[in-house]
């Protein structure tokens, strides 16, 4: 451990060191958060204006990453793109992880019938294949965004409650927990101020890790058709949107898929790279 | 060359997180000569093991050996490569672990296990090296010699271990043995087989050892000379009767001190009103199944009686398995008996705790062995201790922080302790905290579960005067469980010994040289005392050992 700290470079400020690698990943997820804030204040011409004449046209001045298949300004596209990508993606793994965390520490907590009704309904829902239960959402009853962000929390909460129980039921054995137990206090209590505080890293990594799955199934589902609908555009919607550019090698179809990448990739890299707490008794 | 082992200015550094380096070894030199045992003695974090390990050439991940030599058999340990040295682990020397049950591999047997190392440095046909083991085992007393190799770990007892790993680390001949606290973790009665066996083999086979323990007794009977270390540096060197008669370093002395036998305030007012404040009739608790009558289908506890005065502590004695961890969570409610009841105060608990009333809970704290799992590593001490406040007496924030400085106080830990996690803490300041948490409550009875085990003797001591002087303070009971028997002599009214789940006697310390029950002779014999001779001049029944003893 200590010869691979040795190697990477690390600097130390406020008693954590931060990796060069984790410092990049976290300012590109900060300057797309900036970005689908203030989107609409900052695109040069509105989604659905038709500003070229020629399809799919290359980059230049005024058209930054030139036009998509109806000639529309590709820069605003992705821009407003992004707006729906970390926004749905966003919300829909705040509600997967707060209920699934949630719930994993209950079960663990409380153990017994309520732990073993909750993880096989949950194991059940997990047997469920995640673009075909979008496809048979979305059939149902139509495609909006609350109804995205709600397919695509209940897609996500069995895996993020298995893993919050696997971590929970681990302290959940440890001696403060019966003295805490022995004290009365409640499930609450037990939950919040006890576990919560051991396994909140973890637990913050896997929040990411699922981030990066729903941006990518929110893109895969767009790509299907099943996602937004035009003239609203994900990322994902704009590449299936711009496929056709393709053999022209147009930016179009380019763009939007390097904005998924540097998105999922950063995230991913900020997980590996978080500030670690330096332990060093004396220092 | 004259001697066997030659360490000469050792110096070993560790790497902190933050890249800071820190001296842990500072110049250590020790002779060992050869067919000699040496006895590498301190407290945890002085650097005993990491001594012994260097022997190998071996230093734990994030340690470097940056200066000294280690002369062993003629051969710098330092100088060598990796490769050179994994040629002479094994054959030249050997080590022994201090928990065999956590080093042999579960999912094959003791003799592949056992003739591994013939195997690995190819010393002989593997008919051989088998016929080698079972004579080792025979000189380890171990019970069936022929049949032990072809069980698994799990089959045999944690003594027979520990004795077969010995056996593991002398099948290639070593001409030093490394000895990791290897009965640290064992009973006194099967504590006293497995030293017989090492000292016998290693007598007959005239093969140096070092011993690191903790334990003065215990290295008393076993050594030929003593090293005292302690902050990474030698104290005292000496031969056995030396360190023990005539030890001339402070820290020497404040260590055989730490197992005098402390001298027992009697209590003035002798049986004053002497009113029970906790008594339990005919609990019994368990594990497995119910069957038909409500019992469990393994008893831990068997119908077991006790009664705890008001002011007065009762301690209860045995050794692991006998049940007395079990019936302190009996108590505490975390284990809800089967049967029996339990009086407190004058009024029948309920057996789960769960169903208590806030008071009840309240007045009645359970303290933990190990204070690493007993405070959660994520909170302040500050917020460990002020939890009970706000909770059983709800305090405010300003009431909570002064109370939470008296107990500090009270036990005795600098106040600027209160920011730090436990982490950041020694382990007898982290018992310490344990203990002011269970304070904090307000109780009238405290039990104690082994909390002075995972403590170094000095530390130990100073926790009992400790909870000597709260409870003069505070007029608190204490239930002290252990099965260290110098701990509960020191500080307990009334021992019960407890064997396979009952209770088989209950005596006061001034007794304890005449017990009446066999097994707690067998007990009491069994703690090592600090004569050198000790071992050698023991006598113990046959019989009473085959009928209590665990082999």
């Amino acid at each position: 451990m200590t010869i691979a700290r040795a190697t990477t470079s690390r600097r130390s400020f406020l008693g954590h060191s931060y990796s060069l690698v984790g410092i990049v990943a976290a300012l590109v997820i900060l300057a797309w958060t900036l970005v689908a804030i203030l989107a609409p204040y900052i695109i040069p011409h509105s989604i659905g204006d038709i500003v070229d004449d020629d399809y799919f046209g290359p980059m230049r001045q005024g058209l930054w990453l030139g036009s998509d298949y109806l000639g529309r300004d590709m820069l605003s596209r992705v821009l407003m793109g992004a707006r729906y990508t970390v926004g749905i993606s966003l919300a829909s793994v705040a509600i997967a992880c707060f209920s699934g965390v949630v719930l994993g520490m209950i079960a663990a907590v409380t153990g017994g019938w309520l732990d073993i009704c909750l993880s096989r309904f949950l194991d059940a829902m997990n047997s469920i294949p995640s673009k075909l239960f979008g496809l048979v959402v979305v059939a149902a009853v139509g495609s909006s965004i609350p109804a995205l962000i709600l397919t695509l929390a209940v897609i996500y909460i069995p895996g993020a409650y298995r893993f919050a129980r696997a971590l929970a039921v681990n302290i959940n054995t440890m001696d403060f927990m019966t003295v805490a137990r022995v004290r009365g206090e409640s499930t609450v209590y037990l939950i919040g101020s006890e576990i919560l505080p051991n396994i909140i890293r973890p637990v913050l990594a896997d929040f990411g890790l699922r981030f990066v799955f729903i941006v990518l199934l929110l893109s895969g589902l767009s790509f299907l058709g099943l996602g937004l609908q035009p003239p609203l555009a994900d990322w994902g919607a704009l590449v299936r949107e711009n496929i056709g550019g393709l053999p022209f090698a147009a930016p179009a179809v380019i763009v939007p898929s390097l904005a998924i990448a540097s998105l999922t990739i950063s995230v991913n890299l900020l997980i590996d790279n978080l500030p670690q707490k330096i332990r060093d008794r004396d220092a | 060359m004259t001697n066997l082992v030659e360490v000469r200015n050792l110096r070993i550094e560790a790497t902190t997180d933050a890249g800071r380096v820190v001296e842990i070894i500072k110049g250590v030199s020790l002779d060992i000569a050869d067919g000699e045992i040496v006895a590498l003695i301190g407290e945890s974090g002085s650097g005993k093991t990491t001594v012994a390990l260097s022997l190998m050439g071996h230093a734990r991940s994030g340690c470097r050996i940056t200066g000294g030599e280690i002369n062993v058999n003629g051969k710098n340990m330092a100088a060598l490569s990796e490769k050179q040295r994994a040629r002479l682990r094994g054959t030249d020397i050997a080590y022994v672990p201090q928990s065999a049950a956590a080093s042999f591999n579960p999912s094959s047997t003791i003799m592949e296990q056992v003739i591994e190392v013939t195997r690995i440095h190819r010393l002989m046909p593997s008919e051989q090296a088998r016929k080698r083991a079972v004579e080792l085992f025979r000189a380890l007393s171990l019970p069936d010699p022929e049949g032990i190799g072809a069980r698994y770990p799990h089959q045999v007892s944690g003594g027979q271990l520990q004795r077969l790993s010995a056996a593991m680390a002398l099948i290639g001949d070593p001409k030093l043995v490394i000895f990791d606290e290897p009965t640290t973790a064992l009973d006194v009665t099967t504590q006293i087989d497995v030293l017989k066996a090492f000292k016998s083999v290693m007598r007959a086979g005239g093969i140096a050892g070092v011993y690191v323990s903790h334990d003065l007794a215990v290295v008393a009977q076993i050594a030929d000379h003593i090293v005292v270390l302690k902050g990474g540096q030698v104290q005292e060197t000496g031969t056995t009767t030396q360190i023990l008669s005539a030890a001339q370093h402070p820290y020497t002395l404040e260590l055989l001190a730490a197992f005098e036998p402390k001298p027992r305030q009697a209590h003035a007012d002798a049986d004053a009103g002497a009113k029970p404040l906790l008594r339990i009739d005919n609990v019994t608790a368990g594990y497995g199944a119910l069957r038909d009558d409500g019992l469990p289908l393994i008893r831990a506890v068997d119908s077991v009686s006790l009664v705890v005065e008001k002011g007065r502590n009762l301690g209860v004695i045995g050794e692991s398995g006998c049940g007395k961890s079990t019936l302190a969570r009996v108590i505490a409610g975390i284990h809800p008996a089967a049967a029996g009841d339990i009086i407190f105060d004058g009024k029948q608990l309920e057996r789960a705790a769960g169903k208590r009333s806030q008071d009840q809970l309240r007045e009645m704290q359970i303290v933990f062995q190990y204070a690493d799992t007993a405070l959660n590593p994520a909170k302040a001490i500050e917020d460990i201790i002020s939890r009970p406040l706000a909770f059983y007496h709800r305090l405010d924030q300003q009431a909570r922080s002064k109370r939470v400085d008296e107990l500090l106080d009270m036990v005795r830990l600098p106040r600027a302790l209160r920011y730090r996690r436990p982490s950041e803490l020694s382990g007898g300041q982290k018992q310490r905290v344990n203990f002011a948490r269970a304070l904090a409550a307000g109780p009238k009875l405290i039990i104690c579960d082994e909390i002075t085990s995972a403590l170094d003797a000095v530390v130990a001591a100073a926790v009992i005067e400790l909870l000597k002087e709260l409870q003069r303070e505070l007029g608190l009971s204490y239930i002290f469980i252990s099965h260290d028997l110098s701990v509960v002599e020191a500080i307990c009214d009334q021992i019960m010994v407890m064997y396979n789940g009952e209770r088989v006697e209950q005596i006061t310390p001034d007794k304890l040289q005449a017990p009446t029950h066999p097994y707690s002779k067998l007990l009491f014999s069994s703690v090592p005392k600090l004569d050198p001779t000790w071992l050698d001049s023991l006598v113990r029944d046959p019989e009473l050992v085959s009928q209590y003893g665990h082999r």
